[in-house]
């Protein structure tokens, strides 16, 4: 169902690409639909189930995650543009190769500038930056998408699905922080008298299982809100 | 010529790598000086974590400033040197391979002196190895030369879960209170002891389960580094 749901939208969104009218928008309907798209229908975890590893190890707090979240959107974005301008020169038998040579350059720069500049979260982060290099939501957009689709359609469907991970990622966190340490940011939510009256922060939100069992519940929901997710008998 | 012929396909290739080469290396090389800063940072916090002093990152350079009120330059006999760098800029590494070269005499041992709550602490960097990298830290002791007061550890690539462990408060707050000499003043160190053991034990510290080959790099480590500083601690012992 997945694939089919790829292949359609990207059968959708070439045709009226390649015979676009000079001066059709930047963000008309058809663009607009690649940003929208995997925030929901079409989400990279929780519809297509990618991407799952890193989701379960950065989300006790909010800040690694959101810092994930933007390296993410930031090196799907970049790279799939980057190929989507080259693909048309791309040798096909070493196509693999070169879209993970993009992908690793532009995460050792995202890691660089973490390194420089907010040195405390690239610690907390440590191997999940270069571990983006194997998520696979960003090398199935490189294949899907960004090899047959031009640079700005293609560049606007890696800030989606980048998003669109990053969605759940942050909502995963805020579970697991608020509940894990009585936090948001760091910041204290839960006040010292809700302990005093015998709260406990809960320890399972804090171990990665229970990151998946979060997952899991957005699925459920999403799913029972979405009917178009459900599968036919 | 066809794109997907092996002429194209081979000058892509090259190509690519180098357009990619240039790219990392121009932002490796214009991020340095920020992250070389961040470094500078993150050492002055370790340092201070090992005298319990929490550090933000924001105020770690005021804090340091504020405690460590020496810095010292040892030789191998324990004698202050004075010359041109400071012990926060010696490369720990550096000096501890003069040792496998045959350059004992030449090498230099950092000693930080800082000053919380009216008592001395000596603090002590030390540096060994663990499983998949180099593992380091930093040992304070008190006036006496033997308690310890705190210990601040830190690892490359330990296994997360394993190894990583030795990075973790509870690990580290097993140190605090050991002695390094024994009653009769003989050179014992601290030693993570595998398969747990008495926490009245004034030599040793439980052992992270699992984590033999790390648990074994930290006792190395304490033992090498600090037997370093023996003679210095013989001659200011009170």
């Amino acid at each position: 169902m997945n694939y089919k749901s790829d292949v359609m939208s990207t059968g959708t969104v070439t045709t009226p690409v390649k015979t676009k009218a000079p001066g059709e928008g930047l963000f008309s309907a058809k663009n607009r639909k690649l940003i929208y798209d995997p925030l929901n229908d079409n989400n990279p975890i929780t519809v297509q189930v990618l991407g799952i590893c890193s989701a379960l190890a950065v989300t006790v707090k909010m800040k690694p995650s959101i810092v994930m979240a933007i390296s993410v959107v930031v090196v799907c974005a970049c790279s799939n543009l980057i190929i989507s301008m080259i693909r048309n020169s791309i040798p096909n038998r070493v196509r693999i190769i070169v879209q993970l040579t993009v992908v690793a350059g532009m995460v050792i720069i995202v890691d660089q500038f973490l390194k420089a500049f907010v040195f405390d979260v690239s610690k907390q982060l440590s191997v999940f930056v270069g571990l983006i290099i194997t998520n696979c939501i960003i090398m199935g957009r490189l294949e899907a998408y960004a090899m047959s689709n031009k640079p700005w359609p293609s560049f606007l469907d890696g800030i989606g699905n980048g998003l669109g991970y990053g969605l759940i990622l942050i909502i995963v966190s805020i579970v697991r922080e608020l509940f894990g340490s009585g936090e948001l940011m760091g910041t204290r939510i839960i006040p010292e008298s809700v302990y005093d009256m015998g709260y406990f922060n809960n320890s399972l939100v804090i171990m990665p299982p229970m990151a998946l069992i979060i997952v899991g519940v957005i699925i459920w929901i999403q799913r029972s809100r979405n009917r178009k997710l459900i599968e036919s008998k | 010529m066809h794109k997907d012929s092996n002429k194209a396909t081979l000058l892509f290739s090259s190509g690519m790598v180098v357009v990619i080469a240039i790219m990392l290396s121009v932002t490796a090389i214009a991020l340095a000086p920020y992250q070389a800063k961040n470094i500078r940072i993150e050492k002055m916090r370790n340092i201070l974590t090992s005298v319990s002093i929490d550090a933000k990152f924001k105020d770690a350079e005021n804090l340091f400033e504020k405690y460590i009120v020496k810095q010292v330059v040892l030789n191998n006999k324990g004698e202050e040197v004075s010359g041109s760098t400071t012990a926060f800029d010696i490369d720990l590494k550096k000096e501890m391979d003069k040792a496998k070269t045959g350059n004992q005499d030449k090498q230099l041992f950092p000693l930080f002196v800082c000053r919380k709550e009216g008592k001395s602490l000596y603090i002590i960097p030390v540096r060994g190895k663990g499983l998949w990298g180099p593992i380091w830290g930093y040992i304070a002791v008190e006036g006496d030369m033997n308690t310890v007061y705190g210990v601040s550890l830190g690892h490359k690539s330990e296994t997360p879960g394993l190894g990583a462990e030795i990075e973790t408060e509870k690990f580290q707050d097993e140190f605090t209170g050991k002695k390094i000499f024994d009653e009769s003043g003989k050179f014992v160190s601290v030693k993570v002891i595998k398969g747990g053991t008495d926490p009245s034990n004034p030599h040793g510290v439980d052992a992270v389960s699992g984590a033999t080959v790390t648990s074994d790099g930290v006792t190395e480590m304490f033992e090498r580094t600090l037997g370093n500083y023996i003679p210095y601690f013989k001659k200011s012992k009170q």
